[in-house]
């Protein structure tokens, strides 16, 4: 593709601007969704290794269903929790395809715990982005695998009660135990050094597709303001006090 | 031509391969085991790619991968694994993926057992999955046929962009018998798939979707889907006739039972009975056309199958009264002699 070209009046200096893997469409994230930051940051990553032409996306069913819109690279749509075997399907009849998939929690942790496991433990050359927001989003603030004990959600209207729905599901530290794996962290998008942070982490893993290394996982610890009833501000608060402590941040495993 | 003794199972497995299948994806199950053995000793050698999946569902959503990826691929089951492939197969039909399903149909419902039945004729040829879709569904009756019809299913599905079963069964699936193998497709004949993700170099971006949250949208998408299906409906129906020109009476009858029909038509015969078969070869879509007019002729169309009756139920719409339409079926993976079937037959002629 094309790269876009923005004109710039004389005088000024371009210093920001929309990665070139990203399309015009406005996004349909809510206000203060870290799924916006998720999705420009893997648009930068593309741009920066110069895959944009061959790259295959996977849009998840949920919040991030519109995907397809907002990249300019292919794009396929998975059936709920299915995207982990669409790319093996993928990357398996097309090596020279760069393939990730973008799914959330309920996605990845719950209805597709199986095909992450084990695309996982086959060491598939692909890369899973994960967004670990606690919660479901687009049905309306379900509990997911990993919403906290004691938070309050839909299904979960007197808090998460772990005795009767189980513990935070900690999937990264799950697959970090197989062999299959080359790069399994968990990272944060609630601040700028976060961010920069994830942004290298998802250099890497999209990297370690690239370069025939295997399969990575980036698990990006995220908010959901419209679900959790809360400010950005506040939401953000929450993360830090409240999802951090449950979801430790770093490396998990890294295979060279 | 030099002809081979293939049981079955891996007659399938090798027309697969000769129609260009590039990735086949499965899980095991009994009984087509030797199918799923058969790819994964032969199709790596001949630059495919083997893949046993975790489970049915991953295995057809890795064919819905490969098929976005713009190549030939298929798996196989057999009945309780057809079910867990619903959801794909519905979303590959939605998204205009083309790929090649195999059922070895055995007994259920449930976990039922591998014997030979028909119990999955609604699921193949009624939806099955969610949505108003159809799959193109062929029914082999012997094992050369079988071969052949893989060769077609592809192809079919490769024109019309929608996924193709073949609806066969446990006895199909084990038999032995000599086999007349199709020559491989030549990759070049195989129609450009200018949808395929491939990387979008000098091109705009592909998406492969199976929604559309605009309802005037996803209705442009259905007329599209229904559009094609009456497309397929009117070119690609097949069936065989056997003996129905002068008939009295007129079996009805699919894969091994059309097979035994066959024979039950020779024994009637024989005692002077003039019997008749149809023996439809696309399921869907169905011979309703043929079936009517031979209808107006006979006073009794007789459906046989191995189900408590799926198919009779097209029979019945194709002859509208004209005739009378009794049943004859077995159940659980009882396969009846052609004795059996022709003592039946005998209850509905005069003579």
């Amino acid at each position: 593709m094309s790269p876009v070209e923005t004109s710039i009046p004389a005088g000024y200096t371009k210093v920001f601007g929309r990665p070139n893997s990203l399309s015009d469409a406005p996004t349909t994230y809510c206000p203060g969704c870290h799924h916006g930051v998720a999705t420009r940051l893997v648009a930068e990553v593309i741009d920066e290794l110069g895959i944009q032409e061959r790259t295959v996306g996977i849009a998840p069913v949920g919040c991030a269903v519109f995907l397809y819109r907002f990249y300019r690279c292919d794009f396929v749509q998975a059936a709920h929790g299915r995207a982990c075997a669409v790319a093996t399907g993928l990357k398996r009849a097309n090596p020279e395809l760069i393939v990730f998939s973008y799914q959330g929690d309920g996605d990845l942790a719950a209805i597709g715990t199986a095909e992450t496991v084990h695309a996982a433990n086959r060491g598939e050359n692909i890369t899973v982005v994960f967004i670990n927001n606690q919660i479901y989003g687009m049905t309306g603030g379900e509990m997911a695998p990993t919403t906290l004990a004691g938070q309050h959600t839909t299904t979960t209207p007197r808090g998460r009660d772990v005795a009767t729905t189980g513990y935070p599901l900690k999937i990264s530290e799950m697959l970090a135990q197989l062999d299959g794996p080359t790069y399994i962290t968990r990272q944060s998008l609630h601040d700028a050094p976060h961010v920069a942070k994830a942004r290298k982490a998802l250099l890497t893993g999209f990297q370690n597709q690239v370069e025939g290394k295997g399969f990575s996982l980036v698990e990006l610890v995220a908010s959901c303001p419209t679900n959790f009833k809360m400010s950005p501000q506040k939401a953000n608060k929450w993360l830090v006090e409240q999802a951090l402590p449950a979801f430790p941040l770093g490396d998990l495993k890294v295979r060279d | 031509m030099s002809r081979t003794l293939m049981r079955g199972n891996e007659a399938i497995a090798e027309a697969g391969i000769r129609a260009g299948c590039r990735c086949y994806f499965c899980y095991p199950i009994t009984p087509q085991g030797e199918l799923v053995e058969y790819m994964a000793r032969e199709l790596p050698l001949r630059e495919g790619v083997f893949l046993q999946a975790e489970s049915e569902v991953s295995a057809i959503n890795m064919v819905y991968g490969a098929a976005a990826a713009g190549v030939r691929t298929m798996t196989s089951s057999s009945s309780p694994g057809i079910s867990l492939k619903m959801e794909g197969i519905s979303y590959m039909a939605g998204a205009r993926l083309p790929a090649v399903i195999v059922n070895i149909m055995r007994g259920g419902p449930g976990l039922g057992n591998i014997a030979p039945a028909q119990g999955d004729y609604f699921q193949a040829t009624k939806g099955g999955g969610h949505g108003d879709y159809r799959l193109i569904v062929l029914a082999p009756s012997t094992v050369p046929e079988a071969a052949e019809l893989i060769m077609l299913a592809f192809d079919l599905s490769d024109r019309y962009r929608v996924p193709a079963m073949i609806l066969a069964d446990g006895m199909l699936g084990q038999m032995m018998e000599p086999v007349e193998l199709p020559a491989p497709v030549d990759p070049q004949s195989i129609p450009a798939r200018p949808w395929a993700l491939t990387g979008a170099k000098g091109r705009d971006p592909n998406v492969v979707l199976s929604f559309d949250l605009d309802p005037q949208g996803l209705k442009e998408m259905n007329r599209e889907l229904q559009q094609t299906y009456r497309e397929i409906q009117g070119t690609e129906v097949r069936w065989e006739c056997v003996d129905t020109e002068d008939a009295e009476i007129v079996l009805v009858a699919y894969g091994t039972m059309g097979r035994i029909g066959k024979t039950v038509v020779r024994l009637a015969r024989e005692e002077g009975i003039r019997a008749g078969l149809v023996r439809p070869i696309s399921l869907w879509p169905f011979p309703y056309e043929p079936i009517r007019k031979i209808s107006a002729q006979v006073p009794t169309v007789l459906t046989l199958e191995l189900s408590a009756g799926q198919m009779w139920e097209d029979v019945r719409l194709a002859v509208e009264q004209r005739a009378q339409t009794p049943f004859f079926g077995e159940l659980g993976g009882v396969v009846p002699t052609p004795r059996q079937i022709l003592s039946e037959v005998k209850r509905y002629v005069s003579s």
